[in-house]
């Protein structure tokens, strides 16, 4: 019966979705579609197939170390700025509003050219183990990337924590929970409960700002487009291809994310 | 200095014309007929899922080819369009569907009855636009149009990429000229977070204007 139910529902919000105006725009668009792959050029797919596949897996790459990593580096900063004092919110503060309060762009290419050009200077780095690392581009993109996401992210992570109530606090202290154990197995759940939503955003930002690691030579699906448009003098092929996957990668994330949503107990504060 | 002045006026024009772009997709968006509202619909969900660099390449480059197969056509001669018009528009029309759906949910938050009253005094719909819905809607809009603001004077620095001239190209280029890397970059980090400084001031000024006579934040949780 359930089934069946779930069946009759499902049509009936398809029939609403799928209006008389709806149907006319949705052809128009795969006439476009059509059109675009039936009059541009796309002999070039094949050659770069590879590549491609490549730069995708570099983006979802950086996107994932790079998230896990600002968050990480988030929780401190929000709750340094949520409940320390003032000795310890104070830096964190400067360092989200510095990190917010200057281009992405900027801070890539300073991180990159300006503490890249420092290093060589100094004999004793170029002789460590860390030399080889330092002499490439993505760990600058990743630390990047890694800061951004964390500057941003301190700042929502701020706001979770502030909004659990005390009295969940109070209460696991109550039971004899250690401070620790209140902040593991109270506080931490419910202020990421609260970030999720914005959480969902700041990732979807974040992909959008990976491509900006190509400035600096670093070769995701981004820097992958560009030579293929340098090769071929194309202009608007491999660009609308790459915006088509950027879209698929949000759609898909957008997705997880909310069945991930979906899985947290709904009654809180 | 000329790249600061540049990256002003870009996010100043961007910003603009992003507000004229929001305030008719949010009316269309409301108001419009279903098909208005189903292709706003793509145009705030494409471009808010695409990152900004791409969408600036796509933009400029399509853009300016478009304008000049259209003069061509038409008869007249290829114009070169300058950066700074191309910047704004583009910027512009990126900025026009995140305030799309700011203003759209600020219209939403101004209660019924205000919009209805005007209504019932025969108010005109721009006359409406303009002395109703505008300026109640501005103090739901201000927080979310406040951040857009300072969207756009980072996302200034992406056309460097496409080899605009201003503030973090010019310091690109300075620096290359002099090898004093740091010292560039970190200046060009203070010009920026100085920017964005004062612009919360001054938003913060504009907000309490347009709140004033509501209940304040503070009383109300």
């Amino acid at each position: 019966m359930a089934g069946e139910a779930a069946i009759i529902n499902a049509a009936a919000r398809t029939s609403l979705w799928l209006q008389p105006h709806r149907i006319v725009l949705i052809l128009i668009a795969l006439g476009l579609v059509l059109a675009a792959a039936f009059f541009m050029r796309w002999d070039w797919l094949p050659q770069y197939y590879a590549a491609g596949l490549l730069g995708i897996w570099r983006a979802l790459w950086i996107l994932a170390v790079t998230c896990v990593l600002g968050f990480l580096l988030a929780v401190p900063l929000g709750l340094a700025q949520a409940a320390g004092p003032f000795w310890f919110a104070a830096p964190a503060k400067v360092f989200c509003t510095i990190i917010r309060g200057t281009p992405l762009l900027l801070q890539l290419w300073l991180l990159y050219y300006g503490l890249g050009s420092l290093f060589p200077q100094y004999p004793w780095i170029r002789e460590s183990w860390m030399w080889p690392y330092l002499r490439q581009a993505w760990p600058y993109g990743v630390l990047a990337l890694t800061l951004s996401f964390a500057g941003y992210e301190g700042e929502v992570m701020r706001g979770a924590f502030a909004g659990v109530p005390k009295g969940q606090i109070e209460a696991a202290r109550a039971f004899g929970m250690s401070r620790w154990k209140a902040f593991r197995r109270i506080w931490l759940p419910q202020a990421f409960y609260r970030a999720l939503p914005t959480l969902t955003g700041e990732t979807v930002l974040q992909l959008k700002s990976t491509p900006l690691v190509a400035t600096i030579s670093v070769i995701d699906i981004f820097a992958v487009s560009s030579k293929v448009r340098q090769d071929t003098y194309l202009t608007y092929e491999p660009l609308l291809l790459l915006a088509l996957i950027y879209m698929a990668i949000t759609g898909i994330l957008v997705f997880a994310f909310g069945r991930i949503e979906a899985r947290i107990p709904n009654k809180i504060g | 200095m000329v790249g600061l002045l540049h990256t002003i006026e870009i996010a100043i024009g961007a910003t603009c014309l992003g507000l004229l772009i929001g305030i008719g997709g949010a009316y269309g968006k409301l108001y419009g007929g279903p098909v208005v509202r189903d292709l706003l619909a793509v145009y705030t969900t494409v471009v808010r899922a695409v990152p900004e660099l791409v969408l600036i390449l796509l933009l400029y480059y399509a853009g300016t080819d478009l304008i000049n197969q259209v003069l061509a056509a038409v008869g007249y001669q290829r114009i070169d369009i300058s950066g700074l018009a191309a910047g704004i528009a583009v910027l512009g029309f990126v900025q026009g569907a995140y305030s799309t759906e700011v203003i759209r949910g600020a219209i939403l938050a101004i209660p019924q009855g205000q919009i209805e009253a005007a209504r019932a005094y025969g108010m005109s719909p721009g006359l409406l636009l303009r002395r109703i819905t505008l300026p109640a809607m501005l103090p739901f809009a201000i927080p979310g149009l406040a951040n857009l603001w300072l969207i756009a004077t980072k996302d200034t620095a992406l056309l460097a990429v496409v080899g605009f001239y201003e503030l973090t190209l010019a310091t690109r280029q300075a620096a290359g000229v002099t090898k004093a890397y740091l010292t560039f970059y970190l200046a060009a980090g203070a010009i920026y977070l100085l920017v964005t400084l004062v612009s919360n001031l001054i938003i913060g000024r504009i907000e309490a204007r347009a709140r004033r006579g509501m209940p304040s934040l503070k009383e109300a949780r």
